[in-house]
């Protein structure tokens, strides 16, 4: 018996089966070393909340991490903690509150969206996907929370990079590579994230404003301010109905700005951010803690598109952009909420075609942005770039996809095809 | 010094140098080609200066094209490739190969545009990292990383090393402060990783270029964020009676929920060097100091402070004193900033280390490094930013008596693989270059290792930008890992570096 044989003898795994769902990382090694060996393509999930944002591509096998789940060190004095690839966000989120910290990238829930109940989903895929919350523009997205990760490239070859520590700059930055590479480069099986404290007040000044020119107007003014705010949205009349809050004295269209820290600083702030904008007393509602905390959820948990039945796309521009890049869009019978102090637009299209994405991808290219199809109709999807690439970043994305993954075995072609 | 090995030197290269200096002079404007040996000589270490060696020619190219250009014709004719910025690297990232092109980027040296309203600035990559918060701080805006060097060395380097500063734990390295560069792979293939827009879509390139030493393109433009500064900035020096207590202290503020914009731990050692040198006014008492900084709003601050101020008596504070003035301010970080020179004047040489660990393993490791002291005989003083982890230890030495610098150099590796050991990393802020490249086994196993070079492969099948670097030649762990500093004099003397 060859040292590999031995190795792979070790569990007792079931090779008939379609799904594989290990719970020991020994498994995990042995289903990616047999697939490498035999060819065969799998499909890698957590908990599927995202599962359904990519491309459609065909897949032999589904290698579910659900079960391979579990906290393995957690040092709050040190900010990180270790965790399993499968490890629900919830869970890691439960944990860390009861010292009073936080994922501070704040993971989108993408459950609402495509289901209609929370599913934020497992650490991996967070990892994985890189969308992060409100809180980007100041804290950074999900990979800037990565400390270090171990996992498998597509050979069965454990590999690692970073560890816990936040100074770190031994070798290539695979953390960073890792991230949003949608689980086809490797296979992660430990995280080490970064956490923070929780702040210890939040409140949340909502402005009555419908207008988007004069929306864009407080967010860049108040992102360039010292009084630091931590979240910065805008929502449409259309979308005002869904934040009846005791504390939000009006319906309709709003600019809300959360500043986060010790409560008299946050309270100073607030007033001082309030001057800064010119806001007069009727136009302004302040949220408190707990009902700031109910505002940065629904927004989080992307809930004014619930359930929805139509098309979902995640635009990023510089902030100077979005204006133009609405005012374009809007021609279309579209729906949508700014977020990111105006860097980041969720635009939901009632009808979409290939034409109408042809040009909104020329749109977005001409503003120096691009657009993520999040969700589309099935029809659509086989034939659509759910991402955008020019010819030079393929090319180079084929030979590092070949680097970790030689046989195309981890999600191929979810990404791009050939890769 | 122990001899280097460095990749095997391509005769045939060596047979043609008149050829390739004739066709770069043909590519190039024929000044920006260097090749005399009075010409070579500045460029022959950066500030590792224990590393010299004289590269074949010197290009200095003035645009991206021109780049390109040299990057397509050396991998066409197998010639190696050394980018260099401002030289000022210490842990011999930019050293030339005797075989190679030495690419010195020190024309792109302009700030390209100021965007206030995306809060960003776009640069070339030879301006200093100072340059880019001088340039906007008149409309309150500044650049978060500050490496000591600020004042000399440049951002695209800063992007190669992935460059920290006392701010990280709060503020972050580079790498979570850039959004775009433009880059040249060997091949000469130009492109673009991300922009003024957040997390381009697709593979994170960008985060992939940063801190890859110059191995896998060279950056020829560079789109960082800038921030709002701060309106109060606000600093305890607090004396304690134990490294433990000061340790504890800084891990209880921490957990509590205070992330300070900077956190500064000297041991006695250090604090009396320093005292001598700089007249710091530091507490003579204590075994352990520590400066906190903190920055935001008043009121923030002020509760910050009020914090510290509880949590450093829990711990056995025998002293603290809050700034109350700027200058005060100042003073406190002056003696800081004056500690590696001070650590000059106490002995011939200095080696500077540069491991990072877990903040709650200090005193762990403090008394690791004490013993190793004692075993190897040679006096030692440690700096730690103890927000972020990175320690810096300075082991003084003799470089003119060989068994002090052999001791000095195996000193140096175990404090090193000691930091590895209980959870941290070879390199916080200094790069492994060709410093700690036999030490990457300790950090790494083979595979880890191999996955990393086939990621070079696949853009630079040759191996020829910057070969010999970061990666182990030896596959031993050799004694390697530090900065020497002779006389108390670095290449650069006039560059702060603590």
């Amino acid at each position: 018996m060859s040292m590999e044989e031995k190795q792979n003898s070790q569990t007792s795994l079931d090779f008939n089966q379609n799904v594989f769902k290990p719970s020991s990382r020994e498994e995990i090694v042995e289903i990616v070393k047999n697939c490498f060996r035999k060819n065969i393509p799998l499909e890698i999930n957590g908990l599927k909340s995202k599962y359904k944002i990519g491309r459609n591509f065909q897949s032999e096998k589904t290698l579910d991490l659900s079960n391979y789940s579990g906290i393995i060190e957690y040092k709050p004095e040190e900010l990180y903690i270790k965790v399993k690839a499968g490890t629900p966000i919830k869970e890691i989120v439960e944990h860390l509150d009861k010292n009073n910290q936080q994922l501070a990238f704040e993971p989108n829930d993408f459950g609402y969206l495509f289901t209609g109940e929370s599913n934020s989903g497992s650490i991996g895929g967070v990892v994985s996907c890189n969308f992060a919350g409100s809180r980007r523009f100041k804290v950074g997205s999900v990979r800037d929370h990565v400390l270090g990760f171990q996992g498998l490239n597509g050979k069965g070859e454990t590999i690692k990079s970073g560890g816990t520590v936040v100074k770190n700059v031994t070798g290539y930055d695979l953390c960073k590579l890792l991230s949003g590479s949608f689980g086809t480069l490797s296979i992660l099986t430990e995280l080490s994230i970064k956490v923070l404290p929780k702040p210890e007040t939040s409140k949340t000044l909502v402005i009555k404003n419908p207008h988007l020119k004069k929306a864009l107007g407080y967010l860049g003014k108040s992102l360039s301010s010292s009084t630091d705010p931590s979240g910065g949205v805008f929502y449409p009349d259309y979308f005002g109905k869904n934040f009846i809050l005791n504390d939000l004295n009006h319906e309709g269209g709003l600019t809300a700005l959360r500043i986060e820290g010790p409560a008299n600083s946050v309270d100073q702030r607030i007033d001082r951010l309030s001057k800064e904008l010119g806001l007069l007393s009727h136009e302004v509602s302040i949220l408190d803690t707990e009902q700031s905390k109910i505002f940065w959820n629904r927004t989080k948990n992307l809930e004014v598109f619930k359930n929805l039945k139509s098309n979902l796309l995640r635009i990023v521009a510089p902030i100077s952009e979005t204006l133009q890049i609405i005012q374009k869009l809007k021609s279309n019978d579209v729906s949508y909420f700014i977020d990111w102090g105006g860097s980041l637009v969720w635009m939901a299209f009632n009808e979409i075609n290939s034409k109408i994405l042809n040009e909104i991808k020329q749109i977005m290219k001409k503003h120096y942005g691009y657009c993520t199809i999040i969700k589309i109709e099935e029809d659509l999807k086989a034939s659509a770039d759910i991402f955008t690439i020019d010819p030079i970043k393929y090319k180079i994305s084929e030979k590092l996809k070949r680097s970790f993954d030689p046989k195309r075995i981890f999600n191929p072609g979810k990404m791009y095809t050939g890769v | 010094m122990s001899s280097l090995q460095m990749p095997k030197v391509d005769k045939v290269v060596m047979s043609k140098k008149d050829k390739i200096v004739s066709d770069l002079k043909e590519i190039i404007n024929s000044k920006n080609v260097l090749h005399h040996v009075d010409e070579l000589k500045p460029f022959e270490t950066d500030a590792l200066t224990a590393y010299r060696k004289m590269p074949l020619v010197v290009v200095m190219p003035e645009s991206v094209d021109e780049v390109s250009r040299i990057l397509k014709y050396c991998n066409e004719n197998k010639v190696k490739v050394v980018p260099r910025g401002a030289g000022t690297g210490l842990s011999g990232g930019s050293l030339p190969l005797e075989d190679c092109v030495l690419m010195a980027m020190g024309k792109f040296n302009k700030i390209i545009e100021i965007d206030y309203e995306n809060r960003c600035v776009v640069t070339q990559p030879c301006v200093t990292n100072l340059a880019i918060t001088h340039a906007v701080q008149d409309k309150g805006f500044y650049y978060a990383p500050d490496p000591s060097s600020q004042i000399a060395c440049s951002i695209g380097g800063n992007v190669a090393e992935n460059s920290g500063g006392v701010h990280s734990l709060k503020y972050g390295a580079t790498t979570n402060n850039l959004l775009g560069i433009e880059v040249v792979l060997m091949d000469g293939t130009i492109t673009r990783f991300g922009g003024k827009a957040m997390d381009a879509e697709g593979y994170d390139f960008l985060g992939l270029m940063t801190g890859s030493e110059g191995l896998l393109g060279v950056i020829t433009e560079v789109t960082v964020k800038i921030l709002k500064s701060p309106e109060v900035v606000k600093a305890a020096l607090i004396g304690f009676p134990t490294i433990e207590d000061a340790g504890n202290c800084v891990a209880e503020i921490i957990a509590k929920g205070c992330i300070p914009a900077g956190c500064e731990i000297m041991d006695k050692a250090l604090t009396k060097a320093t005292n001598d040198y700089s007249k710091a006014g530091y507490p003579t008492d204590a075994e352990a100091i520590m400066i906190i900084e903190f920055d935001g709003e008043e009121h923030e601050v002020e509760a910050y402070i009020q914090k510290v101020k509880e949590i450093a008596e829990k711990n056995n504070s025998s002293s603290l004193k809050v700034n109350k003035t700027k200058e005060e301010r100042l003073k406190f970080w002056a003696g800081r900033k004056a500690a590696f020179p001070a650590c000059g004047v106490l002995a011939p040489d200095y080696m500077c280390m540069d491991g990072s660990i877990p903040r709650g393993k200090l005193a762990e490791v403090l008394n690791e490094i004490t013993r190793l002291s004692k075993k190897y005989n040679l006096p030692v003083a440690n700096a730690f930013h103890a927000g972020d982890g990175n320690l810096h230890p300075l082991i003084m030495f003799d470089a003119n008596d060989k068994e002090s610098l052999r001791k000095c150099e195996e000193f140096g590796a175990d404090i090193l693989k000691y930091c590895v050991q209980v959870g941290g990393a070879l390199t916080g802020e200094h790069g492994v270059g060709i410093e700690k490249r036999e030490l990457m086994c300790e950090a790494f196993n083979d595979k880890d290792i191999q996955q990393q070079l086939t990621i070079k492969a696949a853009l630079d099948p040759n191996s020829l930008l910057n070969p010999g670097k970061v990666y182990p030649i030896l596959r031993k762990c050799a004694e390697e890992g530090r900065v020497h500093v002779h006389g108390g004099k670095t290449k650069f003397p006039d560059i702060p570096r603590f």
